[in-house]
């Protein structure tokens, strides 16, 4: 075991010079304010935390909520029956779809991001197409529409993954069990097969609504600006505003509004199973 | 051949449905499997099975691992499709039903217990499905549970279980929905030793209560005899030999079925005449009869049926090659000329002594020789 300890040790050296030291920075920087470069000169301010309750800063942080829970729902509502066919394809198949899901991956998030934007502009791949059909022109690129479409269509196979390696994981008796027991198709996936899968499904939607409710490249490309996610607001402090003080203080709320919601998650994933004296609650 | 509870269908009673029916009135079979053949990669896994079964027989599926005895049972289950052949239930046909409208349950043989259920919702889960009023849903179950000694098990969650425990949840969980029939897939594989000799009284006493028809696979020949009351043993996809456990050890219908079941001398000789037959250069007497002159057959004696005389007294005449202490008896090869024969005896010999060998005309089982005649 202490041997194995040994090679602990350089992470948790990188741990701390680039976790820890910058997250104590955010946390000072965020509760203070005056001169960034100077620690010593810092004075106690709640005044950032302050000016985050402006309603023109909560209506960004709430629009990143609502749209990062929109988008992390259609990820579930479309990844979940995708992972469900995936993990019921035999093996030659099932390694292709897998493929299929796993290349858009491997290019450049920016670069997929790019490809949206010239589908959806005004003048794009898809006003083109209905053009040529007769249609009217949609006008969703920049806008909301957009930006939910880019996160979906990034954030999807976060969501597929690990439901479908939970899917597959499902030993085949217990769904031959229930239909012996009188189950049918839609009772043993309501009864067996969803409750036996809600592990996935967290994950799932903790892989998706995390980078969802942070992101800022999409809303800056998909948005046009027009819809400002929290994730923008953090990165126009830091990068033009060089206002660090509110900057930490927006991560600082971010970062504490993601913890609530992982510890509501993993609450429901808990939720069912047994305590430690092997007696379920349900 | 004297087959009390379970019979071969020939092959023209399939075509002549309407026949097998009226003498199905006669004897009420539950389960009727004609002609059932099913294929995986070309290979014939299960072929051509034609078996009755009664209703509150228990009836055993034996044989060696990939001998289709599992396959067969899901069939049954509805778990597989048959690609030829027909099953009946209570004389209906039974293929086109899915699984969850057949009024068979089944014992898994890793039990499959639902693992995000406790014990009771797992018992309740058929009931629950048939939407039965929650009173009748609780007192059903409790009562299962208490026929299983289970009783203060309902809330504990079944990984908690042992295994013995799991096994008693999985049959509660069965036998709740009161099934006309209940298929066992090799229930008590994994447990160990004495909990399955255990479990094995437990649920013979179970059946002979509740009045359910079981069919039950294994491939421990111990267990089928024990418990049932017809074994149907099965090789290479093929019923090899239905009857009685007594049938099946004492007048075995072919080579594989005397080797599988119990330890045997199994010996090629010929049937000189009726009541006449030779081997190692001796004629026995015997019982059995219905074979032509001179024809090649099997003989087939047990261990146990070998008594050590001296050499003067014995028919047959060897030299102790191997003793070994097996608890109740002695084992000893004893060899002669022509071949080396099994012993059981509670006196051993000593290795290297020559030794007699007498066996009674009764004890000597005469088998078709496969390949020979028909």
């Amino acid at each position: 075991m202490r041997k194995v300890r040994i090679l602990a040790y350089p992470y948790s050296v990188w741990m701390a010079i680039f976790i820890v030291v910058p997250l104590i920075l955010v946390l000072l920087y965020s509760f203070t304010e005056g001169d960034i470069r100077n620690l010593a000169a810092l004075r106690f301010s709640t005044r950032s935390y302050e000016r985050v309750l402006e309603p023109i800063y909560l209506k960004v942080i709430i629009n990143s909520f609502v749209l990062a829970t929109i988008s992390t729902l259609c990820c579930l509502v479309l990844g979940y029956p995708v992972a469900m066919i995936v993990s019921r394809a035999n093996p030659k198949v099932r390694g292709m779809l897998i493929m299929f899901l796993v290349v858009p991956m491997w290019m450049n998030f920016l670069l997929r991001t790019y490809a949206w934007m010239s589908i959806l502009s005004p003048n794009g791949f898809l006003n083109r197409l209905l053009e040529v059909v007769g249609l009217p022109k949609l006008e969703i690129m920049p806008g909301k529409t957009a930006v939910l479409l880019g996160m979906i269509y990034n954030f999807l196979p976060f969501m597929i993954l690990p439901i479908y390696t939970v899917l597959s994981k499902i030993d085949k008796q217990y769904i031959e069990a229930a239909s012996d027991l009188g189950a049918s198709k839609a009772r043993t996936f309501f009864r067996i097969i969803l409750p036996l899968s809600i592990p996935g499904v967290v994950s799932g939607i903790t892989m998706v609504f995390l980078p969802a409710v942070s992101t800022f490249v999409i809303s800056g490309l998909l948005g046009g600006g027009k819809t400002p996610l929290i994730g923008d607001l953090i990165e126009q402090q830091f990068m033009w505003e060089g206002n660090w003080h509110f900057g930490s203080s927006l991560s600082i709320i971010l970062m504490v509004m993601i913890l609530i919601s992982m510890a509501i998650m993993s609450r429901i994933d808990r939720n069912g199973k047994q305590d430690e004296n092997g007696y379920s609650k349900a | 051949m004297d087959i009390v509870t379970a019979k071969f269908l020939g092959p023209e009673s399939t075509t002549e449905r309407g026949i097998a029916m009226e003498k199905g009135k006669k004897e009420k079979y539950i389960i009727e499997l004609k002609n059932l053949t099913k294929s995986y990669d070309g290979v014939r896994v299960v072929d051509s099975i034609n078996l009755k079964i009664r209703e509150n027989e228990f009836v055993t599926l034996l044989g060696p691992s990939g001998c289709g005895k599992t396959t067969t049972l899901r069939m049954i289950g509805g778990f597989e499709d048959p690609d030829e052949g027909e099953i009946l239930f209570e004389g209906k046909l039974l293929n086109p039903v899915p699984p969850y409208k057949r009024n068979i349950n089944t014992v898994f043989q890793r039990y499959a217990l639902f693992p995000h259920m406790n014990v009771f919702e797992n018992v309740a889960f058929g009931l629950r499905i048939k939407k039965l009023p929650k009173d009748e849903i609780q007192e059903r179950v409790e009562k299962m549970l208490k026929m299983m000694d289970l009783q203060n098990f309902g809330k504990r969650h079944v990984d908690s279980l042992s295994g013995g425990q799991q096994q008693r949840v999985a049959i509660a969980r069965a036998l709740v929905n009161e099934p006309k029939v209940l298929l066992l897939d090799e229930p008590l594989g994994a447990l160990d030793l004495k909990l399955r000799k255990e479990m094995q009284i437990e649920l013979l006493d179970m059946q002979r209560s509740v009045g359910i028809t079981f069919i039950y696979v294994t491939h421990d020949q111990e267990e089928a005899l024990t418990m049932s009351d017809t074994v149907v043993v099965m090789n290479e996809g093929k019923i090899q030999q239905v009857g009685t456990p007594e049938d099946i050890y004492n007048e075995p219908t072919n080579r594989f079925v005397a080797d599988f079941i119990g330890e045997s001398n199994i010996i090629e000789a010929v049937m000189l005449e009726d009541k006449k037959v030779m081997f190692d250069g001796h004629v026995f007497d015997c019982v059995d009869t219905g074979f032509a002159p001179n024809e090649p057959v099997d003989v087939v004696i047990r261990p146990e049926d070998l008594k050590v005389t001296t050499p003067e007294q014995g028919m047959i005449r060897g030299t102790v090659t191997s003793v070994v202490f097996k608890g109740v008896h002695y084992e000893m090869l004893i060899e002669n000329e022509y071949r080396e024969y099994m012993v059981h005896s509670t006196l051993a010999s000593p290795e290297g002594s020559v030794v007699g060998m007498t066996v009674q005309p009764f004890d000597i089982h005469v088998m078709k020789r496969e390949g020979y005649g028909s």
